[in-house]
């Protein structure tokens, strides 16, 4: 597992999809994964558990407000180990669907992933995540109970749990709201599975200013299951049966299990504190950046006078300024360019 | 990229280098009085954003902020295009600001008190969360915990910066990872919400703040407006994700007048740290991990 420290941002061109003949071309090869991790018959957790575990006993609640059934969780057991299970649920037909809320979580939900976090560290049982979520539920009432809140203290709590926890994306990689159960020691990823800091269509909606150019913002996000294992955000990639796991759920489920199990053995021998050290630095390597070190500045920050003085005629149109805002689009970027031309002018 | 709005800074007759249009009451104001007045509306109260270094000048004592891990610089890991490359937005961006990124971190003195802060510049890319952003903020945390001064984190952004992908999302790990090792060693970190702190950055540190301070009428949520609207046919509550929104539901402990917040900053601190800087570190670095 230490061989998971990968290096960095390691540039992946498009690996070779299973359609043979004609030429693949890489914007509907992603964006056929993001219809196949969309796809209603796509096995979730329950239909997952139902083939990987030989129990499961499911656990409601958060013990503060009431139960999401968009996330749910308990205890099972996945060969020899017995395990504490969160995952994402959406739901087969229209009408689970509407009970699941579609798999997007209100923070009751993730309350009950840090809920059911803790319990598996207070009794040393690992942790097994599946997520397939096409974000936290956006609506008023999760702003109300401070969706933003539950979703950081649920990253939180797995950055120090002194258990090993295995994440699985299986379908939707929805931003923070996947992330909330995801930050495991190890992430594996089933081959169509997708995973972006925005969904396609937000970030198209932003960028290219029409939900229409999704395709183009989840090739540009790379948010294909190959792509983030080159990244390093995911370790192993789980090829799918057929044309996708909704044609053969048992054997996705059979292919799932022989490699949780793999990791599962693997950080069970790890000692806790190495575990969360281990952890820690994963993470932490998934940041791409360079120092120049202290030296000389070529462009000082404290500059007052040009940059600040052009800087305030813009203040007076600041509520435009910006590019993004959880998602929305605040425009402006135009006006940016015009700083620019005019500090050359100035210049 | 065709300009949208080309003739705006110009149509004005009054000369923008002078006089700033207040967004909230429609006056303008003459720059000089804005900036003595911490660039808060007289008429209306409305609170501006602030550069990072007019920001930094506003809180900490003249003269004691030293910056740290200035050298740090993004790149373009995922080769992102839009209708424009990431890194001539990156390039457009620091000619704009003078930064290297939307993060500053140093450390300086609040009434004589030590204190590591991470100040947020929503100039830079609307302040988005990059891997330099969240890696100045977790240094803020390392730096803090490593000399036992309370951190501060002021933020102004609109979240994870898409043009990383998901090594913008990892961000959130890194930070709160950093800020539970702080938390665990008793060092105290406040953090101060500007307008707008939203997304991935509300969804991370901003929110986990031992005491959770907010600017007045500051834009706070997690998902956009236009999103929640959009995607879900509720109609939005009044008042939706600003400041006093969060506070009458319990996510913030005090929304704080720009000319008060320093003056705040150094009353929670005597509480939180009351020995200043670098006493008792033993004990909380006994209690760590
Ligand atoms: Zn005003």
């Amino acid at each position: 597992m230490v061989d998971r420290l990968l290096g960095l941002a390691k540039q992946a061109e498009h690996p070779p999809q299973a359609a043979p003949a004609a030429p693949p071309d890489p914007r509907a090869t992603v964006w056929a994964s993001v219809q196949l991790a969309r796809n209603p018959r796509r096995p979730h957790t329950l239909e997952l558990l139902a083939e990987l575990a030989s129990e499961f006993a499911e656990l409601h609640g958060d013990r503060l407000f009431g139960d999401d059934g968009a996330i749910v969780g308990g205890l099972a057991r996945i060969d020899r180990f017995r395990v504490v299970v969160v995952g994402h649920q959406k739901g087969s037909d229209t009408e689970e669907n509407i009970r699941r809320n579609f798999g997007m979580a209100k923070p009751e939900g993730f309350r009950k992933a840090i809920r059911l976090f803790e319990l598996a560290e207070r009794f040393g049982l690992p942790v097994v995540t599946f997520v397939d979520t096409p974000g936290a539920y956006p609506g008023a009432e999760a702003e109300e109970r401070g969706v933003a809140e539950a979703i950081a203290r649920s990253i939180g709590a797995m950055t120090r749990l002194r258990v090993p926890i295995v994440s699985v994306i299986t379908g939707e990689g929805g931003s923070g709201g996947a992330l909330a159960i995801a930050a495991g020691d190890v992430v594996i990823a089933l081959e169509n599975a997708v995973y972006s800091v925005i969904s396609p269509e937000g970030c198209a909606s932003i960028l290219w200013r029409t939900p229409e150019k999704a395709a183009d913002a989840a090739l540009a996000m790379r948010m294909s299951a190959r792509d983030q294992q080159a990244l390093g955000v995911v370790d192993v990639v789980v090829s799918e049966p057929g044309e996708g796991a909704h044609v053969d759920p048992a054997e996705t489920a059979r292919r799932l299990r022989a490699v949780i199990i793999e990791y599962l053995t693997t950080l069970a021998a790890t000692p806790p504190d190495e575990l969360v050290a281990l952890r820690a630095r994963r993470y932490r390597s998934l940041g791409a950046f360079q120092d120049l070190g202290p030296g000389p500045e070529p462009t000082p920050v404290e500059r007052p006078g040009l940059a600040d003085r052009l800087r305030r005629a813009f203040e007076a149109g600041s509520r435009t300024l910006g590019d993004t805002i959880g998602g929305r689009t605040v425009g402006g970027r135009d006006q940016r360019e015009d700083v620019g031309r005019l500090q050359e002018d100035d210049e | 990229m065709p300009l949208k709005f080309p003739f705006r800074a110009r149509r004005e007759s009054y000369p923008p280098d002078l006089w700033t249009q207040c967004p909230g009451c429609g006056q303008m104001l003459f720059n000089k009085h804005l900036d003595r007045d911490l660039r808060v509306c007289a008429a209306c109260g409305h609170h501006f954003r602030l550069t990072a270094t007019a920001r930094l000048a506003q809180l900490l004592d003249p003269g004691t902020f030293s910056e740290r891990d200035e050298g740090l610089i993004p790149v373009d890991p995922i080769s992102f295009v839009d209708s424009r490359a990431y890194a001539d937005r990156l390039e457009a961006a620091r000619t704009a600001t003078g930064l290297r990124d939307a993060a500053v971190w140093g450390f300086g003195s609040i009434e004589g008190r030590r204190v590591a802060i991470c100040v947020l510049d929503f100039g830079f890319m609307g302040g988005s969360m990059g891997s330099v952003v969240g890696e100045k903020v977790a240094r803020a945390a390392e730096g803090a915990l490593a000399e036992s001064l309370p951190l501060i984190i002021v933020s102004s952004s609109g979240g994870a910066r898409m043009q990383e992908g998901t090594l913008a999302l990892m961000q959130l790990v890194i930070t709160l990872g950093a800020l539970d090792r702080l938390r665990a060693a008793g060092v105290p970190f406040v953090s101060v919400m500007a307008d707008p702190t939203t997304g991935g950055v509300f969804a991370s540190f901003a929110s986990v703040g031992d005491v959770n301070l907010a600017e007045p009428n500051a834009l706070i949520g997690f998902a956009g407006a236009r999103v929640s609207a959009g995607t879900i046919a509720d109609e939005l509550p009044p008042g939706f994700q600003r400041s006093e929104f969060l506070l009458s539901h319990g996510f913030i402990d005090r929304i704080v007048h720009r000319s008060a917040l320093r003056a705040e900053l150094a009353r929670i601190l005597g509480y939180l740290a009351p020995a200043g800087g670098g006493s008792g570190s033993g004990t909380r670095e006994a209690s760590r991990g």
